[in-house]
């Protein structure tokens, strides 16, 4: 893969993962991390199992559970039977394949996108794969990592590569400073908002300007979780030593001599000056206002100072059924103030918005407030050491005493596959990914929006701008 | 996988834009640790009320019920990278889905699960829905070796695809399989790849 031609961070990550090439174009794709968690996995290591076959690389493979397990005392086990099941399933599926596992009880359990780059497994220039769509996470650290099915998780399980042709290159730039109280979770939203739930769709999306330089490692794992949201499968930022200085002296991370020497590697990855991209989009942060969604896909998002959308307003037809289909479903009319709409769950939590530093954003709105009579809100920290790491620093009794309840770390309401969910009716102000119909319960109403903005929620009990509370 | 040659069936219309997975299959049933049995909870939210079906929604209705294409609109699949999709659609018998176009996790799902995913322009898509809404007497077939969907009224319309999933779909192949004739290639490349990378330690838990 030499040649003169410049080439993108993806380019580059996918040349040099290429192990054969068929005649069509599909790749034999090398695999450098696999991450399983108990939803997508009993069915793969069942066909292993049936078919004879071995894991292998257990050493490339990590195992955690977090989609359906409980988030509060979890000492006494998981009172839910299916739930239960396919932990059990998985601690016997570690067990007989030898994969590593952070167990339930242990303070590495986590989100498994939180605690990939939190454990230093996730790093620069590889290649990532997770049978969860938000696996595109990952590629904050400027890997290429995007989710797989479940056929797909066993074919890694067995062959450690996937059968995959190159995606498109698209980059999206958000040049500029944000605002005040302008999070990546807002930037995100907007880029989503105007690029479309399908507007990446068949690309990887490398974000590049100095809104997402600016960016910490939280933020931009944020952003590129989120890529999913717009129909790309990866989103990446190239390495740099914002990067460099997260992964330093994380546990599976390399470390002393063995580190300068990957950081010299890292450093070879960014996109070489005039790498062509498939599509551009530029974004000025300053534009960028405190977003929110107000229907049911992600790209109905609009800014927390304007109002419900009127369907009337929309020319085709199918759109504005969509449209009118949505509102319905939210219960919203046309023409509200977004700021008004009061909430009855705020969720703070998930792959998109659970890190240290956004429980910090949040605590830092609440210290010296309550929240507002009837709202129940909660905080689910991605990873145990997360929840470690928030009560050394006292953020615990901050979001406690104010009135939020403070839970072990998990899945959670992003997706109501275990206890945490909505129920029919109810309208949550939430930070993660997802505002689909009944994704955090059936009949459940889903406001997406960045911790600070839920937190706003929280001690407000409605919908509303956080700069204005700051 | 059961190959997939030629399908004659009865078409169900759904024509609904960004189909996500949570609507084809809800989180609440991704429990279960087996491929089978999903297709009674197919999208589950839109077919019952109450644990009644609702009698307004397409496969609730004759002849649909034993649909096995779907024609939608864009951006069928979109969201999680749930294979519960396809297994539920599988298990309900849709073995064909024609949209203008997928989201790229569900997209691959299809192929691992002996489902046919036809890409066709949304005008196109429309016509089809129109046959489709004549019921039971109005049949589609689609014929992959010809790459083609013929109208109940004999008119052919080509789609194009990928001449490896195509093979591999024809045949009813595992694609572990055809990987594993590789294995000697991928040892090699391993083994370089670990020496030039010699500074990763393994992932590994006390």
């Amino acid at each position: 893969m030499s040649g003169t031609k410049p080439r993108t961070l993806f380019d580059k990550i996918w040349d040099s993962h290429v192990v054969d090439r068929m005649e069509d174009g599909t790749c034999v794709l090398y695999i450098d991390r696999h991450l399983v968690h108990e939803v997508t996995s009993p069915q793969a290591f069942e066909g292993l199992r049936l078919a004879g076959r071995r894991v292998r690389r257990p050493d490339a493979t990590i195992a955690v559970v977090d989609h359906n397990v409980p988030t509060d005392d979890r000492r006494s086990g998981i009172k839910e039977e299916e739930s239960r099941i396919q932990v059990e399933t998985l601690e016997r599926n570690v067990a007989e394949f030898g994969v590593p596992y952070f167990p339930l009880l242990s303070p590495q359990q986590g989100i498994v996108h939180i605690i990939g780059p939190e454990q230093g497994i996730s790093l620069p220039g590889m290649t990532i794969v997770c049978g969860d769509s938000h696996t595109s996470t990952h590629g904050a650290v400027g890997a290429l990592a995007f989710g797989i099915g479940t056929s797909e998780v066993e074919h890694v399980l067995a062959t450690q590569t996937l059968l995959q042709k190159p995606a498109k290159n698209m980059r999206v730039a958000v040049e500029g400073r944000p605002g005040p109280g302008i999070t990546a979770k807002d930037i995100v939203l907007a880029i989503i908002g105007r690029i479309g739930t399908a507007g990446g769709t068949g690309h990887v999306i490398e974000y590049t300007g100095e809104a997402i330089r600016g960016l910490d490692m939280a933020g931009r794992m944020t952003v590129c979780n989120m890529t999913i949201e717009a129909g790309a499968r990866a989103g990446l930022v190239a390495p740099d030593d914002t990067t460099f200085d997260y992964i330093k002296g994380r546990p599976f991370a390399p470390a002393g001599e063995a580190f300068e020497r990957a950081v010299a590697y890292w450093r070879t990855l960014p996109a070489d000056p005039g790498a062509q991209y498939d599509r551009e989009v530029t974004l000025q942060a300053a534009d960028i206002p405190p977003m929110v969604t107000w229907g049911t896909n992600p790209e109905a998002v609009l800014p927390i100072t304007g109002r419900v959308p009127d369907p009337q307003a929309v020319a085709d037809e199918a759109a504005q059924a969509q449209m009118r289909r949505m509102l319905d479903y939210m219960g919203l009319t046309p023409g509200q103030k977004l700021a008004e709409i009061p909430v009855d769950v705020v969720f703070i939590g998930s792959c998109t918005n659970g890190r240290i530093e956004d429980i910090r954003a949040a605590a830092a709105i609440v210290r010296g407030r309550r929240v507002a009579p009837g709202v129940r809100a909660l905080v689910v920290p991605g990873s145990g050491v997360v929840k470690q790491q928030a009560e050394a620093e006292g953020l615990d009794r901050v979001l406690t005493e104010a009135g939020f309840e403070w839970r072990e770390a998990g899945c959670s309401m992003c997706l109501g596959m275990n206890p945490d969910k909505l129920t029919p009716g109810q309208r949550c102000a939430s930070t993660s990914n997802r505002n689909f119909e009944g994704r955090q319960g059936p009949g459940g109403r889903t406001h997406l929006l960045s911790p600070a903005m839920a937190a706003a929620a929280a001690v407000t009990g409605h919908l509303a701008d956080v700069r204005e509370l700051a | 996988m059961q190959p997939f040659t030629t399908l004659t069936a009865v078409a169900a219309p759904l024509p609904v834009a960004n189909v996500d997975t949570d609507k084809i299959i809800p989180a609440r049933f991704l429990k279960t640790i087996k491929r089978t049995g999903l297709g009674v909870h197919l999208f589950d939210t839109l077919r019952y009320r109450d644990g009644e079906e609702r009698p307004e929604f397409v496969l609730n209705r004759e002849p649909y019920r034993h649909a096995e294409i779907l024609i939608a609109h864009e951006n069928f699949g979109c969201g999680s990278s749930r294979e519960h999709a396809p297994w539920a659609l599988l298990d309900f018998g849709i073995r064909c889905v024609i949209a203008p176009d997928f989201a790229d996790i569900f997209h691959n799902n299809c192929f691992k699960n002996g489902i046919l995913p036809v890409r066709l322009p949304r005008a196109v898509c429309d016509q089809l829905i129109e046959d489709a809404q004549l019921g039971g007497n109005a049949r589609l077939t689609v014929d992959l070796a010809r790459q083609v969907v013929v109208r109940p009224n004999g008119e052919e319309i080509g789609f194009d695809i990928d001449p490896f999933r195509k093979h591999l779909l024809l045949n009813g192949l595992d694609d572990i399989g055809q990987t594993l004739q590789r294995a000697e290639r991928i040892d090699a490349w391993e083994a370089a790849k670990r020496a030039e990378q010699s500074w990763l330690p393994p992932v590994k838990v006390a």
